[in-house]
């Protein structure tokens, strides 16, 4: 009670456009990013370790063990310190390349976002009965018209719900940029509380915020899990 | 038009599916497929248009062979018609879409075209009123149907069916074999894996008989009938014919 009777929720109230209009866009802004990208990739990765070449499925299930063994936190922080050598490295330039913050956190996501959406569209693509792309191949579409207009289709449908989870986790890790202190919604949140003082209200409105939209959305992924389970 | 010559299948190192099967099919010839299940019939149909590959002999369609590597096979399998025991229309695109997709990226037909040609088929079909529908909405007879027309909106030179009927409900055979039998008097070069000895009565001009991989009766459909030569062919008519 005496905690709550010190809470000053002017605190929030002033820090509120900031910690929207600059931290939330830019939560949301890589977390959208980051799951399209990462959408892409992963749907990349899937097809490589389905594919019958072994040693591309071997690539690619080395490439999903390795990401998937690594702290996620880390990698962000390794990411960021050691790539603008490495580009240097590659580039043959005389000093080190120079990376944002923001393309390097969004690369990172990226890349581990790729290794867990190959999982789920690989489990969706193995869904498809095999008489579709059999029937797609006797129509005389080609491997790759195969997959883009029935199998990856039917394979996204299916594990839509799958992979707007697999989103909202994501969205909650995107916190984890705090590290190369970003102001993403959570490292917005931080700045206020040190710059006032203001610690408990702040951390308290940030998991708020961050569980009444997971909430949310998660709420509205079973609503649409019902509804394609009808349609089918 | 379908030759086959000599053609051996093996599933892993020691299970044989096909044995030196030779037989073809000539260009309006309607050619029934039957035998008992596992004796590699379906299989035998789905090598003619390399959607299982052979490891010895050779097949033939319209003159160019199937097993070349060099051969386009999408090319050469937009060519043929197949139509599968499961229907496998696309669950994601209506009926209409079904029967446009292949004609659109395949063949390159303009949307409208396509639409025109599947509106025509659909038509033919009996199921013109159902082009919007999804395929789940429509019954397995239905679907079957729409998947002939899918096939037919190619311009195949030949059509490649694998148990049809197998998978519908006995009141919706009728309405399938009904379509295929119009297709076998407009001089449509068929092979169809069937176990409808009455379809076979009605259009086919030869009846193969196979048994554990190999062709063991290949007849007119009267000698067939009327005196099978092999006792294998004898009691699996009698079978199935009993009732």
């Amino acid at each position: 009670m005496m905690m709550l009777g010190n809470f000053d929720f002017d605190v929030i109230r002033r820090a509120l456009p900031y910690l929207f209009f600059e931290g939330m866009r830019f939560t949301l802004t890589l977390t959208a990013l980051a799951a399209f990208g990462g959408l892409v990739f992963g749907t990349l990765i899937a097809l490589m370790r389905l594919s019958s070449y072994k040693w591309l499925g071997r690539i690619a299930g080395f490439y999903v063990d390795f990401i998937r063994s690594l702290p996620l936190v880390l990698v962000i922080f390794w990411f960021y310190f050691l790539v603008p050598y490495i580009g240097q490295w590659l580039t043959g330039a005389s000093r080190p390349i120079t990376v944002g913050a923001f393309a390097s956190s969004l690369i990172t996501f990226i890349a581990f976002e790729a290794a867990y959406f190959s999982e789920i569209m690989r489990a969706g693509i193995q869904s498809i009965s095999k008489g579709q792309p059999a029937a797609a191949s006797a129509l005389g579409l080609t491997y790759a018209q195969s997959m883009r207009y029935v199998v990856l289709p039917q394979a996204f449908r299916n594990m839509l719900p799958v992979l707007l989870t697999q989103t909202i986790v994501l969205f909650q890790d995107t916190s984890l940029v705090y590290v190369l202190s970003i102001p993403d919604f959570l490292g917005a949140a931080s700045k206020v509380a040190q710059r006032d003082g203001r610690l408990v209200e702040m951390y308290l409105f940030a998991a708020l915020v961050y569980f009444v939209i997971s909430c949310v959305a998660s709420f509205g992924v079973r609503r649409l899990q019902s509804r394609i389970a009808i349609v089918r | 038009m379908i030759e086959i010559n000599h053609v051996n299948k093996w599933y892993g190192p020691t299970f044989q599916v096909l044995k030196d099967c030779t037989t073809s099919v000539a260009k309006g010839e309607v050619v029934v497929v039957c035998g008992p299940s596992g004796s590699g019939k379906s299989t035998l149909i789905k090598c003619v248009n390399a959607l299982e590959p052979i490891q010895g002999g050779d097949i033939t369609l319209d003159g160019v062979k199937v097993n070349d590597p060099k051969t386009d096979l999408p090319k050469l399998r937009s060519r043929v018609g197949m139509v599968f025991q499961h229907f496998e229309l696309f669950p994601h695109l209506r009926i209409i879409d079904n029967l446009c997709l292949a004609q659109e990226k395949v063949l390159g037909r303009k949307h409208d075209d396509a639409m025109t040609k599947g509106m025509k088929l659909l038509e033919r079909v009996g199921l013109k009123d159902h082009a919007k529908k999804f395929p789940a909405e429509l019954s397995g007879g239905q679907q079957q149907r729409v998947a002939i027309a899918r096939a037919l909106a190619m311009d195949p030179i030949a059509m490649l069916f694998d148990e049809p009927t197998s998978a519908l409900d006995p009141e919706m055979i009728s309405e399938v074999l009904d379509v295929m039998v119009d297709l076998a008097r407009e001089g449509m070069t068929m092979m169809v894996v069937t176990h409808e000895m009455g379809f076979a009565n009605k259009v086919a001009d030869r009846v193969i008989f196979m048994d554990r991989g190999e062709i063991v009766e290949d007849a007119k459909k009267a000698d067939f009938f009327g005196t099978p030569r092999s006792d294998r062919a004898q009691k699996f008519l009698s079978k199935i014919l009993q009732h």
